[in-house]
């Protein structure tokens, strides 16, 4: 038999329900590429090969007792670690919930394994999510399986950075992901793979390790546009347990996947052409223009005038956000605690938190909580949450006159691991063309369009407007159908 | 605005994180570094320009007050949540002495 690693979510869907091989082959194949690699590249905190074995066998139970199966029936997928699983450790890489076990499911991971799914394991990130190269995980880095002659580590990229490593090195055929400020669209950029993150509200945040409530979204990492398609529609949906949930019928995206882009205009973004952006990352967009207008659309030039102000406000709002919800993390009813010999309530509270969060967690909490203070609150705080609607007001202006905009995911390939590790500037700078749609809400998505001169992976972004999900498939699609990206990386783990 | 040690210390006891002086001076450098860097905020006009609070239009809902309906909130799951506690005794959070 061929090797089951190599196929996607769809392939192993419908191979499984045509009885061509069984689900738990599938699971067990997956299982034994997460053995072989988990110390080399270490993109698992834990991993759960009976939970992966268990789902299948009730998926093979189902079909040969002729049952209807699910849209994810028999796909093995890696589960960020940021996502609560009844009886499995969650820590969101932290120190601080080492060891948790949650009593709950989160939503979005209740809804794939209704759908199907299996469990192989829970994916390496960035501690709480905040990182943009896996660099300040507890754990240790996730190391990208794309490694160049000079033989150095690259970082998969981040928050999802064990995510993309996992895909990209065939140990799971899709994950889930999240993402505040492109921590979905950047490691997919960074690993040659694909991931969309959807509307705001689309999937549910319940259950799910909160980094910034206004921002934080769910999405499908894997090898295809159509594997997102079916992925989100089996992530996606109304919960009333989330306030913010999107109280919204689900659309069938993958029945509606269709790349012919005659009549559709999409939108190039003048500003983000910037300085500093990379030859490579300017060419390849360039060639998705064409791709896009031998799709049959038509190419308009817009203007989202403030651009230049979405990181900055990003990097006010995020943490601001961030130093609310970490505030729960105090050592009393979860977690760590350290209790130093003598010490009273407040000692405790500013130890364990001491101890139990890396570097840039407590940086972010510091500057959230300095912006937030009184005296610091209206100019720091309030002038970012208005430069805030402005963004979103660009993208409202720019989707009057296209229907999806098409830009880069990030300013370079894949860089050395402990490349920008000791300045914080130059590591969120690679966010840039990703924060603007995360904080107008907006569906985005990253399709990977070819290598550099290099041999790196290089991604393209499509942006689409509220709901629009599909608009945004379909000119993945089209990229996706055209760019023909079939590269992985060599095998060296 | 430029911070110094002081205010870095003022900054992690509001945010209850123990620092000591290296840490606090190290730090002086790198937020004295982001917030100049967010400062041109400044140059945008905001007039008549109201801050976000939601990004999808979206009707804040409440959930109905009724108890034991639903099985995530109906109570009875003490356990659950002492389950991950450092200290649980006699069925409550346990913590150090808060008043001498």
């Amino acid at each position: 038999m061929s090797d089951l690693t190599q196929l996607g979510i769809a392939a192993i869907r419908d191979g499984v329900a045509n009885g061509e091989f069984k689900a738990v082959e599938v699971a067990e194949a997956f299982n034994a590429n997460v053995a072989a690699a988990s110390s080399a590249l270490n993109a698992f905190i834990v991993e759960t090969p009976e939970l992966a074995v268990q789902a299948a066998q009730a998926v093979d139970a189902d079909r040969a007792a002729g049952k209807a199966l699910g849209s994810m029936a028999g796909v093995p997928i890696g589960m960020k670690d940021l996502f609560c699983t009844n009886g499995t450790q969650t820590t969101a890489a932290s120190q601080m919930l080492e060891g948790f076990t949650p009593t709950y499911e989160s939503t979005v991971s209740a809804n794939l394994w209704a759908a199907g799914a299996g469990m192989l394991g829970k994916l390496n990130l960035d501690q709480f999510a905040m990182g943009s190269s896996n660099e300040t995980s507890y754990f240790g880095n996730v190391i990208s399986p794309w490694k160049l002659d000079d033989g150095k580590d690259r970082a998969p990229g981040g928050s999802s950075g064990g995510s993309s490593a996992a895909i990209s090195a065939r140990l799971c055929p899709a994950a889930t992901g999240t993402d505040t400020g492109g921590s979905i669209r950047q490691p997919a950029a960074f690993t040659g793979i694909t991931g969309i993150k959807p509307t705001y509200g689309r999937c549910s945040r319940w259950g799910v390790v909160a980094f910034a409530s206004s921002l934080d979204q769910a999405g499908p990492m894997a090898h295809d546009v159509r594997d997102c398609a079916i992925m989100l529609g089996a992530m996606a949906g109304y919960d009333p347990k989330d306030s913010t949930s999107l109280n919204l019928s689900v659309p069938n995206w993958e029945a509606a996947l269709n790349s012919d882009l005659r009549g559709k205009k999409v939108g190039v973004p003048r500003e983000y052409r910037m300085d500093g952006t990379d030859a490579d990352i300017l060419e390849s967009w360039d060639r998705g223009i064409e791709w896009l207008k031998d799709a049959g659309a038509e190419i308009v030039e817009i203007s989202l005038p403030h651009t230049k102000y979405a990181l900055p406000a990003y990097y006010i709002i995020a943490p601001a956000e961030a130093s609310s919800n970490l505030a729960r993390y105090d050592g009393v009813r979860y977690g760590l605690r350290d209790l130093p010999d003598g010490a009273g309530l407040q000692d405790m509270y500013a130890a364990t938190r001491a101890a139990g969060f890396g570097p840039e967690v407590k940086r972010r909490i510091m500057i959230g909580t300095y912006v937030l203070s009184a005296g610091f609150y209206d100019a720091y705080y309030t002038q970012a949450q208005k430069v805030r609607t402005l963004i979103a007001r660009d993208f409202a202006e720019a989707f009057t006159q296209c229907d999806v905009i098409l830009a880069p995911t990030t300013p370079t390939a894949a860089f050395p691991l402990g490349e920008n590790s000791e300045d914080p500037l130059a590591m969120y700078l690679n966010d840039v063309f990703a924060v603007p749609a995360s904080l107008a809400g907006l569906p985005a998505m990253s399709v990977p369009c070819g290598l550099n001169k290099d041999g790196l992976p290089l991604g393209l972004q499509i942006i689409g407007n509220q709901l629009d999900e599909q608009g945004v498939l379909n000119a993945g699609l089209a990229i996706e159908e055209r760019a023909g990206f079939v590269a992985q990386p060599k095998k060296w783990w | 605005m430029s911070i110094d040690q002081a205010t870095v210390k003022k900054i992690a006891s509001l945010s209850r994180i123990a620092i000591n002086d290296g840490e606090a001076d190290a730090m002086v450098g790198e937020l004295n570094g982001i917030l100049k860097w967010v400062d041109q905020l400044g140059e945008v006009d905001v007039n008549g320009v109201e801050p976000m609070t939601a990004v999808i239009p979206n009707e804040l809902r409440l959930r109905d007050d009724i108890i034991g309906e639903d099985p995530l909130t109906a109570g009875g799951r003490r356990d659950d949540i002492l389950a991950n506690a450092p200290a649980a005794e006699e069925g409550f959070f346990g913590v150090p002495k808060v008043i001498e």
